[in-house]
């Protein structure tokens, strides 16, 4: 084929006139993901989405006019890297933290508030029905409670037994580390059923309801068990300084379900798959609360519930993190954003 | 090969491609990630997690800090909890949006929206993963624990469980349940080096075809031929070598590789210029 022959424009020069944008995109690129947008001067922040649109233009001509495949796959895959950083970044993870524990958190968390309601209203239930029927039959306990999780403190124990399993006249010294095993089995256990009764929701929120019901079921259980040996005062205590923040993450775990599961039946004008998404950011939020609470109340459990052993000191502390979960989250505050 | 498979199989690597329009009216054309890829990908995350749970825990030991056995107990149990959950979260919150096993796949997160990956989309998909993952294990454990669960209860309840678990292996965008519930897509993001133009270096000696000669291949075979070069397998060349004389009905006179690259250069313009006129000719068996 002689030069007469030869089109105008060829794609050799297309490509040899652009080489240089697209190895120095490159490299721009490589600098920023390995080392953050702090790493670049400000001449390199100008350049790079002039770069970018640089880049995408070749990869318009390439695909219409170049047959070369090695380069329109260094290409795309070149503009699908650079899309991602430039549209992608634009906050630091400090600033996602602040924001998320200033606003996002609590917006999300009131954002549930009728399905949380629904939430305690079902634990509420779950318990009020094993204690009237542990109450009036102590061998339904036996129904409701797993042996693994009372660890002897059922029907037939003692006062002495279950006013000891409370933090009152322990032996202490021998079973010290036990107990710290168990509650890191607690929290462990607590945060998984959370995270299921979440991830369970989008079945339109049974399993989640059902699993909410059985943990009031056996709340409602133990504390049939207690008051009826004259210790339900006692319990409470023992219950109350992290049951408060425990048993409100497991309510908010729920409701992050449940809303789930109402957009799942519900989508409204939107599509199901738009509405199930849309549901589950705003439930992944409240969910990271959820753990993040479940880490306060394990320890709680673990340090606070040990260290103190007065039942009124007890409930004081349960009812001040009651206090500081409800007003941080529900007290509006200046610059709210939802 | 026929016309009948090679349309076939455009056809299913077109099924994986998304149109992905950026604001500048581009479509990126991003491909689903297949299954493997994306299990291979877990794979590689779990053993990491647990390699690096064991030498944590062969470091508390040489610290000594653990010589009775219920702090490793703890440690086991909580670490294995906390980096579970947030090894996922925090490596997809980076801006690779990749685990390492990802990375190493060569796959990556993205939000289906087309919009930015935000936070709670990673965490949404990442605490779903619990679901998928250990609640087969669970109905399997309730089921040997309780010996009043009846053996096809526990069957049920696995085979349930394994719906969820697999659920993206039954829809054409490989979403787990957790994509669904986040809004996300897991898509190609392999990095492909710029190699080098091989049409650009000027060539002494280089053979002429003719137009006739040229006309029995399209572009699938350019690009076929186009592998062939940049693999340098002398085998392979001399294999296809061999089949392209035979078809333009040329003797065997000069060397496989002057040959290829000739016949690759003029055969590449002169589809370009078809290009240029609007022609896209797919394959040979495509008309001119």
């Amino acid at each position: 084929m002689s030069a007469a022959e030869l089109p105008s424009f060829s794609t050799g020069r297309f490509r040899a006139e652009r080489e240089a944008d697209w190895i120095a995109f490159d490299l721009l690129l490589t600098k920023l993901e390995k080392r953050g947008a702090k790493a670049l001067t400000s001449e390199e922040l100008l350049r790079l989405p002039i770069l970018y649109r640089a880049t995408l233009s070749s990869l318009s001509i390439a695909r219409a006019t170049s047959l070369d495949k090695a380069l329109l796959d260094h290409l795309e895959a070149l503009s699908i890297r650079g899309y991602f950083l430039v549209y992608g970044v634009r906050e630091t993870r400090w600033s996602r933290i602040r924001r998320f524990v200033l606003y996002d958190w609590p917006a999300a968390v009131r954002a549930v508030w009728k399905e949380t309601l629904i939430i305690s209203l079902v634990i509420i239930l779950g318990a009020l029905t094993s204690w009237s029927l542990v109450a009036h039959n102590p061998e339904w306990y036996y129904n409701f409670v797993d042996e693994s999780m009372s660890g002897g403190r059922d029907p037939r124990a003692t006062v002495e037994f279950l006013r000891s399993t409370l933090g009152h006249g322990k032996d202490g010294g021998g079973e010290e580390s036990g107990l710290h095993v168990f509650a890191t089995f607690l929290f462990t256990h607590n945060s998984r059923v959370s995270i299921m009764s979440f991830a369970l929701g989008f079945a339109f929120g049974v399993p989640t309801m059902m699993l909410e019901y059985y943990q009031g079921i056996g709340l409602g259980a133990m504390l049939a068990v207690f008051s009826s040996k004259g210790l339900g005062f006692d319990f409470g205590g023992w219950l109350f300084i992290h049951g408060t923040t425990e048993l409100f993450a497991a309510a908010l775990s729920g409701a992050a379900g449940l809303r789930i599961g109402a957009a799942v039946v519900f989508p409204g004008a939107r599509s199901r798959l738009e509405a199930a998404a849309q549901a589950g950011k705003t439930a992944g939020k409240v969910m990271v609360g959820v753990i993040l609470m479940l880490l306060v109340a394990g320890l709680l459990e673990g340090f606070g519930r040990q260290l103190i052993t007065d039942t009124m000191l007890r409930y004081g502390i349960g009812t001040v993190m009651l206090l500081f979960w409800l007003g941080y989250y529900y007290v509006p505050r200046r610059g709210d954003v939802a | 090969m026929t016309a009948a498979t090679n349309a076939r199989m455009r056809a299913a690597s077109a099924k994986k491609v998304r149109e992905f329009v950026t604001p500048e009216g581009v479509d990126l054309q991003l491909r689903i990630a297949s299954s493997g890829l994306r299990l291979g990908a877990l794979i590689v995350d779990l053993i990491v997690i647990s390699a690096v749970l064991l030498l944590f825990s062969i470091f508390m030991a040489w610290v000594g800090f653990s010589a009775s056995g219920d702090i490793a107990v703890m440690i086991w149990m909580l670490g294995a909890f906390v980096l579970r959950t947030f090894w996922f979260i925090g490596f997809e919150l980076g801006s690779r949006a990749a685990t390492p096993g990802k990375r190493l796949m060569g796959i990556r997160v993205v939000a289906r929206d087309g919009g930015r990956l935000t936070a709670d989309a990673v965490v949404a998909r990442n605490l779903i993963r619990e679901l998928e993952l250990f609640l087969p294990l669970m109905m399997l454990g309730v089921g040997t624990a309780e010996d009043m669960v009846s053996g096809w209860t526990v069957l049920a309840g696995v085979t349930w469980s394994l719906t969820l678990s697999l659920f993206l292996l039954f829809n054409r965008d490989r979403m787990r349940m957790g994509d669904l519930i986040a809004g996300t897509w897991v898509v190609m993001a392999q990095r492909a080096k710029l190699d080098s133009d091989i049409t650009a270096t000027a060539e002494a000696g280089a053979m002429r075809f003719s137009d006739a000669e040229l006309s029995v291949y399209g572009i699938f075979e350019l690009q076929e031929l186009e592998r062939i070069l940049r693999g340098r397998d002398p085998r392979a060349m001399r294999e296809v070598a061999d089949t392209i004389r035979a078809k333009i009905g040329r003797p065997v006179a000069e060397e496989d590789d002057v040959f290829l690259l000739s016949y690759y250069r003029q055969l590449k313009a002169r589809l370009e210029r078809g290009l240029l006129f609007g022609k896209r000719r797919e394959d040979k068996y495509a008309s001119e």
